[in-house]
């Protein structure tokens, strides 16, 4: 991972680029009046030692007035420059974004693209894919606790609250893989629900929705005939979907392109056979208190489910 | 008595000017009294949480498009009969609170019994209230707010009847200083305080569901 | 009856009850009436306010000391990514008894407290009102913490923040009790606080002493009023939401459960109700202690009394009107939340004001003395203004949504937090020592520990604004190591060493003050306020003969010489109770003597608060044993004695029971 992919002063979309400017212009003030107050103090600090000043109480108060005023002005400048950044933030707002919807699960998201034609709609887990230069809107729900959805390189964050649909709005500007993480603590495992994003090309993008709406490839090899029926067989069915197969569970990331994915766990491993072996042998051990338990695999079932998982692009 | 602002010249306290409060009397009533600064801080914190019961009444009533979201509101009769009794008990609480002040130990007696009569009727009433509420607290958030609502309310009608009735067994058993007749004053004045706050709780509980 | 006589004070001359030799014997007379007695029922049923502002203190710092080991588990943690030196729960249930203890059973506890030690004595009182419920405040806090650790040390402890949010915090998700230990130890606090309050604003208001009208009382008092007020106005919402999560999670009902018609945010409304407040009432009294130091170093009064009251006031009524702040990441409609942003930047100008006034107040100083208090208070301006200022980078929502819940809002509450109001308390403490203990801290040590401190905190808490704007979120036990994280974190962690190191050169301080400081007099920093004028200690009377006032600043000009109070009788409890307005004496009111019985009651409420969040009806039957206990507490028995010996009214004891 390259650093600053989660990075609020590392914008790369329009409108934390937005918001990051609004910082340094606060921040600029800010620091002015900090250095301004504290030269104050010392400078008082010194006088006062030295009972240098004849200052009446009235001329003393005056410069309190006056220092007020200033504090007045400061204050209007920062929240002008707030103001004037919400409404360019406002001004993304568009009738053909793309529409994704989230929901958060403790502690994993699941993200599903709309579209009007039910078949070419895409569902995936904890991996987001953004066509570069194109608004998007996002519809926030959540199953069980509040999450909250924040991708810092793109956009502020949002809650996604039980009964409630909220609604974030960004764009994505400068190809990469990002990082999101939920901010609402949530739980055991609030710590390990990240997301990873990926902004890139609207070709690339095309390509992506495309191959993830077909539903998972057949079996070749009978050891990944085996790996599948482990699957539809054993406990993986009753939570997770891969669709094509029997296995159509609702309760955890839906599997169908899984191989595809650059991470497990909601951004806590890199997907790599070693660590998918760990995972579904052991969750508990990577994330204690997550709602997979530990699925009893031997050996060769374990070998036979990782050959068929990775056929799953 | 301004004088004392400016100070006066002489000595210090050692040999100097004193101020002899040896006459001033042991006690005060109203606003002159310490209990009735304490009650009245006791009214805004309690009454701060009524506020805060009737706001989260009026919160989650504009969240849901039917109010209340299943089967009908309270019935009006034990409730209305309830805020008739409880507004005439201002009448005997009134005569009390004026014999306390004037340090007329029978008068004093006999209208705090009668207070508690009064109060045995409201608390008896406010039993029934809970029978005629045609909802459970955990059927839905419109029967747990009504029901915390009548029953944060139920928790000052109680505690109302049993510090009346220590006071009423104090003033008949002694010994009797002028303090005792300001505690009977702010007692009253407490005794208000749950009359009053009934009337908004009523009109949240009785009529909510009825207004649009 | 006898008709209703009014009396007035009379003013005497060369009075001779205030010769020496009718001093001293007033004296011994009022140390037998006043005294407290020993052993173990004695000290169980103190109500000296000294006594139970002392209590207090210590008790709010060992809790201090509790939720700092805490932080400390926390820092070693995250001093490395993916670590594994506490599990995911245990830090879970570490953060969160962190964050409630130093909210709930230090910050607020201990600035009432000097309120509760100081207060009757800056007014020239002889007790605060209502020592029996002031007494009774104090046992609710300290079972309240007990509680609360006893039930961490049993696995029970919660783990869901300190401010507790459902659905998380509901029946569904959160199994066990640990929910309901977190709900009803606010509970308790509530209760503690709320009495406090009461006996504050009552003895503010009913006990000066003549002469002290409102403008002549100290800044310090006015602050402990407006916080009192607060507390009374803002306690009430956070019984109520606790109150309602109990209820959600032991008899179903739905006040936060959105599929019967609740609704989460209603939590967060009544929680941040109280929440906001909160804060400034942690940091009011401070503000007071602050302006107390600073006008005794520059050995002049502070500049804008009027402003300073003003400024207090305003932060005060404004602080009531922010707290949707908190809640600019859900999704509220944006109209609304722009009235917060507003709100939330407008009450930086009150503090503003206070910040230049004490400025000038050192600016125009008659050779200010820099004293290890001084520095504590002077470190204000460098530490509390940066989280001033985040602050109202946290008052924009765009800003906001990418912080809020960030190691960059970590950074912004500490630096208020203990930049307005720990560091203004360390300085407190060691202004105040000597009148407390009879004792100067040391110099030397009392140097040093605030500079480990000043550069312990900006070590560890600095970092934490970068942690934040590099992405990364509030309340996590762990991070991986590609983030980039490792550094800040680790530097993060060292600084919070340095604060333990410098945490305990004060202690030593203390403790080693306490057996071998220097003896102060009545007066050892010159400063000009009431509690100066009586000996440190104070004896438990406070004052012989109560002293009255003609300005602003007593002890600066005693060539006023106001008269002095005579007539209130050594052989009871006896105080002056005075007008509000103009504190003009009005009549006299026996003080309660030492009781057991608000010990009794703590101990009954208490059982009924830990029966109930494990049984409901342990709400009804717990209540019998308070009702006892109460009963006990005011039925009156020392009125037949008072009677008899003339020390209350017209009525004799043989009229009195006609």
């Amino acid at each position: 991972m390259t650093p600053h992919i989660q990075s609020i002063i590392h914008p790369a979309g329009i409108e934390a680029a937005r918001i990051s400017h609004l910082w340094w212009v606060m921040f600029g003030i800010c620091a002015f009046v900090w250095l301004a107050v504290a030269a104050a103090t010392l400078i008082a600090i010194r006088r006062g030692r030295h009972a240098a000043s004849a200052a009446t109480d009235r001329q003393a108060s005056f410069a309190v007035a006056s220092a007020g005023v200033a504090s007045v002005i400061a204050l209007v400048a920062l929240l002008t420059q707030s103001v004037v950044t919400g409404r360019a933030l406002d001004s993304i707002r568009t009738p053909d974004a793309l529409r994704i919807q989230v929901t958060g699960n403790q502690w994993w998201w699941d993200v599903q693209y709309e579209n009007p034609t039910p078949s070419l709609r895409v569902t995936t887990a904890n991996e987001i894919h953004l066509p570069i230069g194109r608004p998007v809107a996002i519809d926030l729900l959540s199953n069980d606790v509040i999450h909250s959805f924040w991708i810092p390189s793109l956009q502020g964050k949002i809650d996604l609250i039980p009964g409630r649909l909220n609604e974030i709005w960004l764009q994505a500007d400068t190809p990469g893989v990002y990082r999101g993480q939920c901010a609402e603590y949530c739980g055991a495992q609030h710590a390990k629900m990240a997301m990873v994003v990926v902004a890139e090309p609207p070709d690339d993008f095309e390509r992506w929705l495309t191959a993830n709406r077909a539903s998972a490839p057949a079996p070749v090899t009978p050891e990944q005939e085996r790996g599948k029926q482990v699957v539809e067989r054993g406990p993986c069915a009753m939570c997770h979907t891969i669709t094509g197969t029997l296995a159509g569970g609702h309760t955890a990331p839906d599997l169908t392109h899984i191989a595809s994915r650059s991470s497990l766990a909601a951004g806590s491993l890199p997907n790599s056979p070693g660590y998918l072996a760990g995972w579904i042998t052991d969750p508990q051990h990577i994330k204690p208190g997550n709602h997979m338990p530990p699925t009893g695999l031997n050996a060769d079932e374990l070998q036979a489910v990782l050959t068929y998982l990775e056929t799953l692009k | 008595m301004s004088s004392l602002r400016q100070g006066f010249g002489g000595p210090g306290p050692a040999h100097g000017v004193a101020l002899d409060v040896g006459e001033l009397p042991t006690y005060g009533f109203g606003h002159r009294s310490l209990l009735w600064w304490a009650t009245a801080s006791m009214m805004i914190i309690e009454g701060m949480v009524f506020a805060m019961v009737i706001v989260s009444y009026l919160y989650l009533k504009g969240r849901v498009p039917h109010w209340p979201p299943s089967g009908p509101g309270p019935d009006l009769i034990w409730g209305t009969v309830n805020t008739a009794i409880l507004l005439a008990s201002c009448a005997p609480n009134a005569l009390a609170k004026k014999a306390a002040e004037r340090m007329d130990l029978a008068k004093v007696r006999l209208w705090l019994a009668v207070c508690l009569v009064f109060a045995l009727a409201f608390n008896g009433v406010r039993a029934l209230e809970f029978t005629a509420l045609n909802v459970r607290w955990d059927t839905n958030a419109y029967g747990s707010i009504v029901w915390l609502a009548l029953g944060f309310h139920t928790v000052h009608v109680v505690t109302d009847f049993l510090d009346s009735s220590v006071l009423t067994a104090l003033i008949f058993v002694g010994p009797i200083e002028e303090r005792r007749f300001v505690d009977v004053s702010e007692n009253a004045l407490y005794w208000y305080f749950v009359v009053l706050t009934w009337l908004p709780m009523y009109a949240v509980i009785y009529l909510g569901p009825r207004i649009a | 009856m006898t008709a209703h006589r009014e009396a007035h004070p009379r003013l005497t001359e060369n009075d001779p009850r205030l010769d020496a030799d009718a001093l001293e014997r007033e004296r011994r007379l009022l140390e037998r009436t006043w005294a407290g007695g020993r052993g173990v029922i004695a000290w169980l049923s103190e109500v000296d306010h000294k006594a139970i502002g002392r209590r207090f203190i210590a008790t709010a710092f060992a809790f201090f000391a509790l939720a700092g080991v805490l932080a400390a588990l926390m820092r070693i943690q995250l001093a490395r990514p993916e670590n594994h030196f506490l599990s995911p729960d245990a830090y879970n249930q570490i953060f969160t008894m962190h964050g409630t203890t130093m909210m709930f059973l230090f910050a607020v506890p201990v600035v009432l407290a000097m309120g509760i030690y100081l207060v009757p004595l800056m007014i020239g009182a002889r007790a605060m009102a209502f020592p029996r419920m002031l007494a009774y405040g104090y046992w609710m806090f300290l079972f309240g913490g007990i509680f609360l650790y006893v039930m961490f040390a049993l696995n029970i402890g919660p783990d869901n923040g300190w401010f507790s949010y459902p659905p998380l915090a509901g029946p569904a998700y959160s199994y066990g009790k640990r929910g309901d230990v977190w709900a009803q130890l606010i509970t308790f606090t509530e209760v503690s606080g709320l009495v406090v309050a009461t006996c504050l604003v009552c003895t503010i208001f009913k006990l000066r002493t003549p002469g002290m009208s409102l403008n002549r009382m100290p800044l310090f008092v006015w602050a402990m009023l407006i916080t009192s007020f607060m507390v009374i106005f803002a306690m009430p919402s956070i019984v109520i939401s606790s109150t309602c999560l109990i209820l959600d999670r032991l008899v179903a009902t739905h006040f936060f459960n959105q599929a019967e018609g609740g609704d989460p945010l209603l939590w967060q409304h009544l929680f941040w109700f109280f929440g906001h407040p909160e804060v400034y009432i942690i940091f009011l009294p401070a503000l007071g202690m602050m302006s107390e130091i600073i006008s005794t170093a520059a050995r002049r009064k502070v500049v804008g009394y009027m402003e300073m009251i003003l400024s207090m006031t305003a932060t005060a009524f404004i602080g009531f009107g922010v707290w949707v702040h908190h809640m600019f990441a859900t999704g509220l409609p944006q109209f609304g939340v722009s009235f917060f942003t507003a709100s939330s930047i407008m009450i930086v100008i009150p503090t503003a004001i206070q910040i230049f006034n004490w400025i000038a107040t050192i600016w125009t100083a008659r050779r200010l003395q820099i004293t290890v208090p001084f520095l504590y208070s002077a470190s204000f301006f460098f530490v509390f203004i940066v989280g001033g200022l985040t602050g109202v980078m946290l008052a924009s929502v765009p800003l906001d949504r990418q912080v809020h819940d960030t190691y960059f809002v970590v950074a912004h509450f500490h630096y208020v937090l203990i930049g307005g109001s720990t560091f203004p308390l360390l300085g407190a403490i060691y202004f105040w020592f000597p009148k407390i203990t009879g004792r100067m801290m040391g110099d030397r040590l009392g140097r040093i520990s605030f500079w480990l401190l000043f550069a312990g905190f900006n070590l560890t808490f600095f970092p934490m604004h970068l942690l934040g704007l590099d992405g990364m979120p509030r309340r996590v036990y762990t991070y991986p190591g590609a983030m980039g994280w490792q550094g800040l974190n680790l530097l993060a962690s060292a600084g919070a060493f340095v604060i333990f190191v410098s945490l305990l050169v004060y202690l030593v301080n203390v403790a080693v003050s306490l057996r071998t400081g220097a003896v102060a007099g009545d007066n050892p920093w010159g400063a000009a306020t009431l509690e100066w004028a009586t000996s440190s200690p104070p004896p438990p009377y406070n004052f012989t003969p109560q002293p009255t006032v003609a300005s602003r600043e007593p002890l600066w000009h005693s060539e006023l010489r106001p008269p002095a109070i005579v007539g209130l009788r050594p052989d009871d409890r006896e105080v002056l109770v005075t007008y509000l307005l103009d504190a003009e004496p009005d009549h006299r009111y026996s003080m309660p003597g030492p009781s057991l019985w608000p010990f009794l009651a703590a101990i009954a409420t208490s059982v009924m608060f830990v029966w109930s969040i494990f049984q409901a009806q342990g709400v009804v039957w717990g209540a019998i044993p308070v009702f006892i206990t109460l009963v006990g507490w005011f039925w009156p028995t020392k009125g037949k004695a008072r009677l008899e010996r003339g020390v209350t009214g017209r009525l004799t004891a043989r009229e009195s029971v006609s």
